[in-house]
């Protein structure tokens, strides 16, 4: 349904995963995960080691945070982050590179998966993981679903369908058996027996990649999809894969299907194969402002400002810096926050493709209407958005909007819809959450 | 480092589309018809076309800087359009003063009166169409024959029935499917050569600047009811302003609804109506009275015609 | 019968069928309301803006005629003359409200609170309220784009061009609240206008600490204390890094703005002192 086909701009792709340099002093976000915001574990003067605990889970979903680097704890205090708030943060000052003894640095394949299904869970909760394709959704609540719901079929999101992003291409076409250990893993441990590898036919060297380490592996199957924007998104994946469509307010797993980003997998393989936390991740450096567009295996903490100049990239050359892929990422305010769990790219648009078009009337073309992929009425949403009508606004729907852009790309009058449609779904939901 | 970085809500990104492409696509799109129609009329097409078009686009020009003082907006192709669809639903023999007062009609009554480009309720083209026929009836339905060989006649010309009357009067006109397909046969404008708008038809789809609903639904309703009424379903598809109103007059974006299943809904009902007129009404022609009438219960078809919302049984919370 | 003669008396019949239906209706369906109502309504200033509380004019209406006293009833479009014959109308007595004003608690021109990043998204503040921190070091700032205006009935507030922050027409104002309700930053507050419509307040809401405040703005309140130790009338309060002065307690002797080091105390309508310091 619906679903568009922007320019792929795909400037990176095939560029060999490389390794940030370790930055000076870092600091690292308390809030990495949906849910509430961790606690921090350390404080002023703590020595602290890569993979040491600093900031433990808060409730039911939340997740541990590791330190990334080592070093020495400068102070937990309250630092700007992508959206311009102050919030809290500690602060490391990194010296050398000293890893936790506990923690498997080799480099070859761990095939052999000794932990059972609960050991697996505990282990991947221990390590902090989160969903990597953007959501950073706790691994460890997903795979572990309400008693009454029984999952059939793991789905492995290879898709990649935003613009510009090639992390998770390039970690299947380097890392393919560590992540179909991560899948074998994750089956174990949700006590399901059958995988399906998604991967848009845009990367036919990814498809085949996987497809042959896959080979020996059971229960793994690696299909290509057509290419289409938004269906990287969970919903429309598994509408795509499994033909059914998860009822509006329901969890995919209701389904039967568990949904895992290929990242996710790998960095299950690392911490319960290698015993390592989640303190890195690929992030795609790219954008016609970058000289080198780059993959990069990156700390968590790392700033911005350091991946951009690897990438040769030209701060006064810069009008947007983006957090993510160009339809959903967010805009940041400036080049000196840290990179997060949930940071799959950093795009640098130049000044020249920063800047919207001017706005006009609504034409009335309903091209927004037919490529809505939530079958919802986007120039309706963002006119009551206009005028605040949020009555109509729930009625009509709003908080299904998956936020994927598709319509705001696609109106010939510039109109900003998702603009008006996240503020219709953060009041809306304010309103729905004041009900109960 | 003094820059500043931009902030705006996602997405970062735009197709690049905007309403003038649409426009001059619907206007390409009208290029084979418009040519169609100097083909068979001679110069006077010419003339009315350009007049249409001219007075059109000046209207609007002057609307927007004096009266309401606004940005001009006359460059995005829609007062053009509007002016090539008035033409091609005038005949070539029309006197071009009568021209200028049904742009004025189109422009000012029925566009800028309402707020302009995206708020107007009904068809410009067609309010000035029908404005014209209900106060000039004369010379609105004296339609010149088509000439086909003497194409540089402008007075003078032969006029006679149309088919549509021909069909009402149940009257031979010696009139082949070939000729209804080509154009060689009386009529307005633009209506007269249905392979010409055809190929717009297709050019449009392929640019994807309009959807196969409507116009098929009112192919598909035109046959149905022609069938169902006693009368021969292609004569109906290919004479009179059909082809031209269902590919271009009915998908008008602003007047036609917003969803696939209320442009069925109103594909549907235009062709109902169509054929009711043709067949048991005054006048010979239904299709501008159709689709006007449709404009107006198009607001009653978005609200409730909802598309098919994912994963939800019924469209509303 | 001739077709003239019969279409009158057809067209008379029908009109006389009608008027019969119509009246009978009339009368079954008649609602029985206080005519005091009415009267009540009609020397309202029908602008329907919410200000006093109630659904539109008729709203008030009902509730002054219902209600046992009209003390805390009041009309702020039409102000004190409008109650006064409101309360003549209904022989009730009749109560004089303070008149309040709308005052925008943001000093941040360009000058003094630099741009950190430029917004490019829907021209409206609570679009940019939701999305992020806004286009200046102050999380808390008047971000400029005018939702206050967009729901002014009265025209009484305007963004200024050049400082882009919101100005009151202290005439057209009637304190409605429709401007305050709508700020998503709740910059905008309502106060007594004050005796000859002199009033004191400290234009800033900004709730960092006193460091972060100042350098993302000049005339921030830095919460520093100053105007509280000047006050001898206990008039101003500091609570969460920001000064507030309590309207009815304070005597307008401006000393507070005089110490102020940030100059994020104002005075309105003050004739001006022999040593003038800057607004």
């Amino acid at each position: 349904m619906g679903g568009i086909h922007p320019g792929e701009n795909k400037l990176s792709a095939g560029q060999k995963i490389i390794t940030s340099t370790l930055p000076s002093t870092v600091t690292i976000p308390l809030a990495q995960s949906l849910g509430m915001p961790s606690s921090s574990v350390v404080a002023k003067g703590d020595e602290v080691k890569v993979g040491t605990l600093i900031a433990r889970s808060t409730g039911f979903v939340s997740a541990n945070i590791h330190s990334p680097f080592s070093g020495k704890v400068l102070k937990v205090d309250d630092v700007y982050d992508s959206s311009g708030y102050r919030r809290p943060s500690i602060f490391i000052e990194v010296s050398g590179d000293d890893w936790e003894s506990t923690i498997d640095r080799s480099e070859e394949l761990n095939r052999e998966i000794k932990l059972t299904s609960s050991e697996i869970i505990k282990r991947i909760a221990d390590a902090g993981i989160v969903g990597l394709g953007g959501a950073t959704f706790p691994t460890h609540v997903k795979i572990n679903p309400p008693a009454d719901i029984k999952a059939h079929t793991l789905l492995i999101n290879g898709v990649e369908c935003e613009p510009y992003l090639t992390a998770d291409h390039q970690l299947m076409l380097e890392k393919p058996h560590q992540i179909l250990v991560g899948i074998e893993i994750l089956m174990k441990a949700t006590g399901v027996n059958k995988a399906v590898v998604a991967i848009e036919n845009n990367k036919p060297d990814a498809v085949d990649v996987m497809r042959k380490a896959a080979e020996s592996f059971t229960g793994i199957e690696v299909i290509s999809l057509k290419v289409k924007y938004p269906q990287g998104s969970e919903k429309q994946l598994i509408e795509a894969v499994t033909g059914k469509r998860v009822k509006s307010g329901d969890l995919p797993v209701s389904v039967g299907v568990l949904v895992q980003n290929v990242a996710t997998s790998y960095a299950v393989y690392e911490a319960v194969q290698k015993n390592k936390p989640l303190i890195d991740r690929l992030v795609t450096v790219t954008g016609h402002a970058v000289v080198r567009p780059i993959n990069v295996l990156t700390r968590i903490g790392t700033p911005f400002g350091l991946l951009i100049e690897m990438a040769g990239g030209d701060l006064s050359q810069t009008g947007k810096i983006i957090s993510g892929g160009p339809m959903m990422g967010k805009a940041v305010v400036s080049p000196d926050i840290a990179v997060t769990k949930g940071c799959s790219g950093i795009l640098v648009l130049p000044y020249l493709e920063s800047r919207r078009r001017s706005m006009r009337n609504c034409i009335r073309c309903a091209k927004c209407v037919s490529v809505c992929p939530m079958g919802l009425e986007p120039y309706l949403l963002g006119r009551l958005g206009e005028i605040q009508d949020w009555q109509s606004l729930e009625k009509e729907c709003v908080m299904d909007c998956i936020e994927c852009g598709s319509c705001s790309f696609t109106c010939p009058s510039n109109r900003p819809l998702v603009d008006y449609i996240r503020l219709g779904k953060s009041r809306v939901g304010t309103i729905m959450r004041n009900r109960k | 480092m003094e820059y500043k970085l931009i902030v705006s809500s996602s997405p970062h990104v735009h197709s690049g589309d905007s309403v003038s492409r649409n426009m001059y696509a619907v206007i390409l799109a009208l290029m084979p018809a418009s040519i169609a129609s100097i083909w068979f009329f001679g110069l006077g097409a010419l003339g009315v076309t350009a007049t249409s078009v001219l007075a059109c686009i000046i209207f609007e020009y002057l609307i927007q800087r004096f009266i309401l003082k606004e940005q001009n907006s006359v460059y995005d192709g829609s007062a053009l359009l509007t002016g090539l669809l008035l033409a091609f639903n005038l005949p070539s023999n029309l006197p071009l003063w009568i021209v200028v007062i049904g742009a004025f009609v189109s422009i000012a009554i029925a566009k800028m009166s309402f707020g302009g480009l995206g708020n107007n309720l009904f068809n410009p083209a067609l309010v000035g169409r029908v404005f014209l026929l209900i106060s000039f009836p004369a010379q609105m339905t004296t339609w010149p024959v088509s000439l086909a060989g003497n194409r540089f006649q402008t007075v003078d010309v032969m006029t006679g029935a149309t088919h549509l009357s021909s069909l009402k009067l149940n009257q031979a006109d010696g009139l082949e499917y070939l000729d209804l397909l080509l154009g060689k046969m009386g009529g307005s404008l633009g209506e007269v050569s249905a392979i010409a708008l055809f190929c717009g038809f297709i050019f449009l789809l392929f640019r994807r600047v309009i959807t196969w609903h409507i116009p098929v639904s009112i192919f598909a309703s035109v046959v149905l009811f022609s069938l169902l009424l006693g009368a021969n379903p292609l004569a109906h598809l290919f004479s009179g302003g059909l082809m031209l109103g269902a590919i271009f007059m009915a998908t008008d974006y602003v007047t036609s609804p917003m969803t696939p299943k209320g442009m069925l809904v109103y594909g549907f009902l235009i062709g109902l109506i169509t054929m009711i007129i043709r067949l048991f009404g005054a006048y010979p022609e239904g299709v501008s009275f159709a689709i006007l009438l449709m404009n107006g219960v198009t607001p009653l078809i978005n609200s409730y015609c909802k598309p098919k919302r994912f994963g939800r049984e019924v469209n509303h919370v | 019968m001739s077709i003239v003669l019969l279409s009158i008396i057809l067209l008379s019949l029908l009109g006389a069928i009608s008027a019969v239906i119509l009246n009978f209706v009339a009368k079954k369906f008649y609602v029985v309301e206080d005519e005091r109502i009415d009267i009540v309504e009609s020397l309202l200033p029908a602008a329907n803006c919410g200000g006093c509380g109630f659904p539109g004019c008729r709203g008030f209406a009902e509730e002054c005629v219902k209600a046992d006293t009209l003390e805390n009833l009041i009309c702020t479009a039409g102000g004190a003359d409008t109650m006064r014959n409101v309360a003549l109308a209904l022989g009730k007595e009749s109560f004089t409200s303070t008149p309040m004003v709308a005052v925008v608690r943001c000093n941040g021109i360009p000058q003094y609170r630099k741009k950190t990043n430029e917004y490019d998204g829907a021209a409206s503040c609570a679009v940019s309220s939701a999305l992020y921190s806004g286009h200046s070091a102050c999380a808390q700032g008047c971000l400029g784009l005018g939702d206050c205006v967009f729901v002014c009935k009265f025209d009484a507030i305007h963004i200024n061009k050049e400082t882009s922050l919101p100005e009151v027409n202290e005439e057209k104002c009637t304190a409605c609240g429709a401007c305050a309700k709508a700020c998503p930053k709740s910059i905008i507050e309502m106060r007594k206008k004050g005796p000859r419509s002199r009033r004191i307040y400290v234009r800033c809401i900004n709730k960092d600490k006193a460091p972060l405040a100042r350098k993302a703005c000049d005339v921030a309140c830095i919460s520093c204390g100053k105007c509280q130790k000047a006050c001898e009338f206990n008039a101003i309060t500091i609570a969460g890094n920001v000064a507030c002065i309590d309207p009815h307690l304070c005597r307008l002797c401006r000393k507070c703005n005089d110490v102020c080091p940030t100059s994020a105390i104002v005075e309105v309508n003050f004739p001006q002192k022999r040593e003038s310091i800057t607004e």
